[in-house]
């Protein structure tokens, strides 16, 4: 059952170093105050898991919380590289960071296999893609009712799920809405799950294509008013557009970014 | 104003011409998606967007920063989860036209943009990766990729196969079980390319006014080959121009 919670008690109660981590939030309600909470208490050596690593990620990997990244799209959205990831890939600065590399659609069926308990999911995809080459965790596989050869991805099994939503009641139910993304496929592939939400309210009145994650399915739920932002939460926040594409000059140059991380640690919430 | 316009803006102006109304479209971020929403704006109302966000018959009026802008949930048919927007709408084959960009494109229209350079361990340059490429390369019913083209993006082999255009030739599609019939043109700031019949290379089939053919093949890293007669790509018009400029003016005031 949910423990409603401070977002600093969330973290260091439920992620610990060497965690595989996946932090959801497809453009829409990424979980960027947990994530600099992450930073703040220093986590290492974490497997980062997450479809779309952008800026949050590029600064848990130039914070050094990151051993492992499994992802399928690095980029700044609409702005360009993450020089952090590059730095990291390129230079292992700070420090080498392993990739496992899927596309959107691998990744998406991988959450899917864990959530439904399957050590695999099936799909068709990565044909003659380099991907199915430098991949373990892509094989084929024949279906044993036609006899087609289809691909196989493994099952994702995060030990903990971070995901920001709108709304929570004071049990600890959990509803989203808009761009819901993978996030229920984390939420229920994961070992324990933390959840951010812009408020706690007395009743959670039913939303049009809202998510409902029951409060059993959570781990922790903490109060974080823009716990999203620079990312948005739709009928609370908009996209602060201008922060990703401010972070481009941070991430490209590792002094810059140092300055902006020193900030970062000093600011406790 | 019909003669003064940039070489971005004819290629957006081109590759919007290139979607029928009343398609679907599964639509990348950047140039494929100015393009994309330029069509809807002028003779394609009816044309479907289809974002990988899982937003699907989005109609945004301005040109989104992000696959998951707010503008998309809010104007969109309907919002699905990103499993089911692969699953059940791209993989069994639903959608027309897949519109992507690259990093690196090959004669048989092979993109790249996972890494350029060094090994994959330790390449020269990390690009973002596959993202939804893969699969929209693969199973959209056809794909039209929009790229700027220069000689190192236009290469006789891509270092690395993200998404796969025609392979090494006639046969890999099918061999490979792609069930769309794959890249049917790209479109650049310099003209139009589309696959030989016989041997499904990329061949130069139209020039936007006054670019000659020795320009392209300079900025091609192939031998290109060039079309019996090129077809002579009509300017921008002066309404096309001044819907493309009225999304940009609308998205950078948002």
């Amino acid at each position: 059952m949910a423990e409603i919670v401070s977002l600093a008690e969330a973290v260091g109660r439920a992620i610990h170093d060497g965690d595989a981590v996946a932090m959801e939030g497809f453009t829409h309600l990424i979980p960027f105050a947990a994530g600099h909470e992450i930073i703040r208490q220093r986590r290492r050596g974490l497997t980062l898991i997450r479809m779309t690593p952008d800026v949050i990620y590029d600064q848990l990997i130039g914070a050094g919380c990151a051993r492992k990244l499994i992802f399928s799209w690095g980029g700044n959205p609409g702005v360009g590289s993450l020089h952090r990831f590059r730095d990291a890939v390129e230079n292992a600065w700070p420090a080498s960071l392993e990739l496992e590399e899927h596309s959107h659609a691998g990744m998406a069926n991988r959450y899917v296999a864990g959530a439904s308990g399957l050590p695999f999911a099936v799909l068709r995809g990565y044909n003659g893609t380099g991907l199915a080459e430098v991949t373990p965790t892509i094989a084929p596989v024949t279906c044993p009712f036609t006899g087609e050869i289809l691909t196989a991805v493994s099952a994702l099994r995060p030990d903990v799920a971070v995901i920001h939503a709108q709304r929570a009641d004071r049990a600890g139910n959990v509803q989203l809405w808009g761009i819901t993304g993978v996030q229920k496929e984390a939420v229920l592939s994961s070992e324990r799950a933390v959840v951010t939400v812009e408020q706690i309210v007395d009743v959670l009145d039913p939303r049009p294509g809202a998510v409902v994650l029951p409060a059993w399915t959570v781990t922790y739920v903490a109060q974080v008013p823009g716990g999203a932002h620079p990312s948005y939460a739709l009928g609370y926040s908009a996209r602060d557009n201008d922060y990703y594409a401010a972070w481009d000059a941070i991430s490209r140059d590792r002094d810059a970014f140092t300055s902006w991380l020193a900030v970062l640690m000093k600011n406790a919430l | 104003m019909s003669d003064m316009y940039s070489s971005d803006e004819i290629m957006t102006v081109s590759a919007a011409r290139a979607l029928r109304d009343g398609l679907t479209c599964f639509v990348g971020i950047g140039l494929p998606s100015a393009a994309a929403n330029l069509a809807r704006a002028t003779h394609a109302p009816g044309l479907v967007l289809i974002y990988e966000s899982g937003t699907i018959g989005a109609k945004p009026g301005l040109l989104p920063l992000s696959i998951g802008d707010g503008i998309l949930a809010e104007t969109a048919d309907a919002v699905v989860s990103v499993p089911e927007i692969f699953n059940y709408w791209l993989q069994p084959g639903r959608i027309d036209i897949g519109f992507l960009g690259a990093a690196q494109i090959d004669k048989f229209g092979n993109i790249n943009t996972t890494v350029v350079g060094g090994d994959y361990g330790r390449p020269k340059v990390r690009l973002p990766g596959a993202g939804g490429a893969p699969e929209i390369a693969a199973s959209c019913r056809e794909v039209i990729v929009v790229v700027r083209q220069t000689r190192r993006s236009f290469v006789d082999r891509v270092d690395f196969v993200t998404s796969v255009g025609y392979g090494s030739g006639p046969g890999d599609r099918e061999r490979l079980g792609l069930t769309g019939a794959g890249p049917r043109q790209i479109i650049t700031d310099l003209g139009v390319l589309e696959p030989d019949p016989e041997t499904l290379e990329f061949t130069l089939t139209g020039l936007y006014p006054g670019i000659t053919v020795d320009t392209v093949r300079e900025r091609t890293g192939w031998d290109l080959a060039v079309s019996a007669s090129p077809q002579a790509i009509a300017p921008p018009t002066a309404d096309e121009l001044t819907a493309l400029r009225d999304l940009h003016a609308r998205s950078n005031t948002a």
